[in-house]
């Protein structure tokens, strides 16, 4: 039997500009008829052709059973026709596209579409609840014990005459929100310091992190009229190694043996060996970091630990900003929202809008 | 107040280029925010050598004032010269020795740091397993069906035991992670619109 008559078309063929790319890419998909499954097609083959050539060229080999390629060798602006070519034992079989396609870079991604939808939903949120305060709307937040425990932890280091220590994990950079938030928890435990006239020791695994921990720090201590009292070596680098900055930690806690000890920021495998030295050494321990895994580790090892997003809360906790304040505030409706969506998602799924379900879920 | 807002402003027109550069596939936007990242490299390497030179720094320090553990600091300047000159001299590929100490001192040594975990989690685990309240005792409950789930033991005692294990992983053990994980993305999203919209300042120092 011959393969033409059975595959006289392959179902869908189409060609286009591939989207939300970033240029130089043509997407030629075609679906193979149900009966060449069964026929021995030995594969298909696409070849192309610019506007003004007369010649077709190879571009690929397909085997039968896919139906989708990517041209990525295609030049943005320029017209391409392409056919496809099968193969069989008795002979090939060919369509071509009958119109041009040229490809073209794309200024905005539709597949993150749901997540523009978030951010601007988060936005949205932080602007309502901002305007909500300014109108007057009082608001509380729930007490967290990690951190009504930062002044607690600075006064017994004091009274004990012993340092505390303050250490962001080796896990992070200065780009992640939880160094930041680390940073600002910092600012309040240097502000604590400073005033009960207490030693401040900071090591890190990163020179930027440094950087900006001295200024938090040097800056808390001026604010708290202490300046002379701030000592520049307490902040260090150690290396960029994990262990061996565990290592070095490790050291320093078990030297200078701090009273209080801060393990915020973004932890690893280190976690644990930082945790469990300061609690051998009987040090009043807070800890807090965005790795589930390492959380259950502080858990176990820690006085008190800060969990999801109360890290992120501490700078509007600690300091009482009504607008960061507000941003927390906002986190919670955000939280509604999404449990909201959970509902519906699960609720679409179930009466079978899987597609828009799917959607949801990406946003 | 200059040196606050400059800071406020760069970090404003760099957070808000990093979201709009992520909704765009354009050359044009992948360029900028590869040559931002270059930047960032640099500044690095910059911030890089500040650090090792602030070691160095409070080292010698120590050891000039003959401080507490300064026989400590001895090693630490020791071992930074000894690799650099390695390094800068025979360079830093297999065969030469800066390779050489990096293998046979460095590895071993993160090693044994690594090593030790294994202790801390056997302490870790004895603290937090200690049946002293309902909840402790549940955890306790859940810690017992999931270690034996994974060992053939379990499977002989009952082919339920690693179903149940599963389960627990799966479902309760798996919902009370994704929480977490909305509340710890909720807050990184917040947070970094604070900075991005100068409501968080803290990390520039007090206000």
């Amino acid at each position: 039997m011959a393969n033409v008559a059975l595959c006289s078309d392959p179902l869908s063929f189409s060609v286009y500009d591939t989207p939300s790319d970033g240029g130089g890419s043509v997407t030629i998909s075609w679906q193979a008829p149900v009966e060449s499954k069964s026929i021995p097609i030995g594969s298909f083959v696409i070849f192309r052709k610019m506007n003004e050539e007369v010649s077709w060229s190879y571009l690929a080999s397909v085997k039968a059973e896919n139906g989708l390629l990517e041209d990525r060798t295609a030049v943005d602006g320029v017209n391409y026709t392409y056919k496809i070519v099968s193969y069989a034992s008795d002979g090939a079989s060919e369509w071509v596209c009958p119109y041009q396609v040229a490809s073209k870079a794309q200024w905005f991604d539709s597949d993150r579409l749901p997540v523009l939808v978030g951010v601007l939903v988060c936005l949205l949120a932080l602007a309502g609840v901002a305007l909500l305060h300014k109108k007057g709307k009082p608001f509380d937040i729930r007490p967290i014990r990690g951190l009504e425990a930062v002044d607690e932890a600075v006064g017994r280091a004091t009274e004990m005459g012993k340092p505390v220590l303050f250490t962001p994990g080796w896990g992070g950079d200065i780009q992640r929100p939880t160094t930041i938030a680390a940073l600002n928890i910092l600012g309040h435990v240097a502000s604590k310091t400073a005033s009960y006239r207490c030693d401040l020791i900071f090591p890190t695994h990163d020179p930027v992190i440094m950087a900006a921990a001295e200024e938090v720090i040097h800056e808390a201590y001026i604010e708290a009229g202490e300046a002379d009292r701030y000592k520049a070596e307490n902040v260090f680098y150690t290396t960029s190694s994990q262990l061996g900055y565990a290592a070095a930690v490790d050291g320093v806690i078990t030297r200078y043996k701090p009273a209080a000890i801060f393990l915020l920021g973004t932890f690893e495998g280190e976690a644990l060996i930082l945790a469990e030295t300061g609690n051998s050494i009987g040090a009043m321990q807070v800890a807090g970091t965005d790795s589930t895994i390492q959380l259950s580790f502080f858990m176990v090892a820690c006085d008190y630990t800060l969990i999801g997003e109360e890290l992120f809360a501490a700078s509007g906790y600690l300091t009482g900003d009504a607008k960061i304040l507000s941003s927390v505030r906002a986190q919670d409706f955000m939280k509604i929202l999404i449990v909201v969506v959970l509902l519906a998602g699960a609720i679409l799924v179930t009466f079978g809008m899987v597609d828009f379900a799917g959607w949801i879920g990406k946003s | 107040m200059l040196s606050k807002k400059i800071p406020i402003a760069v970090c404003f027109l760099f957070g808000l280029f990093g979201l709009v550069q992520y909704f765009s596939p354009h050359p044009a936007a992948v360029s900028a925010y590869s040559t931002v990242l270059d930047w960032v490299q640099i500044i690095f390497a910059f911030t890089l050598l500040v650090g090792v030179v602030s070691l160095l720094q409070i080292q010698l320090k120590h050891v000039s004032r003959k401080e507490k553990y300064w026989g400590y600091s001895i090693v630490t300047i020791v071992g930074i010269l000894v690799m650099a000159v390695f390094g800068f001299a025979g360079g830093t590929e297999r065969g030469t020795a800066f390779m050489w100490v990096f293998d046979n001192m460095q590895v071993p040594m993160q090693s044994t740091v690594f090593a030790m975990l294994a202790f801390f989690v056997a302490t870790a685990a004895y603290r937090g397993f200690r049946l002293r309240n309902v909840e402790a005792g549940i955890l306790l409950a859940a810690a017992i069906i999931i270690m034996l789930g994974r060992i053939p033991i379990g499977e002989m005692i009952s082919a339920r035991i690693p179903e149940t294990a599963e389960w627990i992983l799966n479902v309760p053990s798996m919902s009370a992670k994704r929480a977490v994980l909305i509340g710890i993305g909720l807050g990184s999203i917040t947070t970094a619109l604070r900075v991005i919209l100068g409501i968080e300042r803290s990390y520039l120092g007090r206000n």
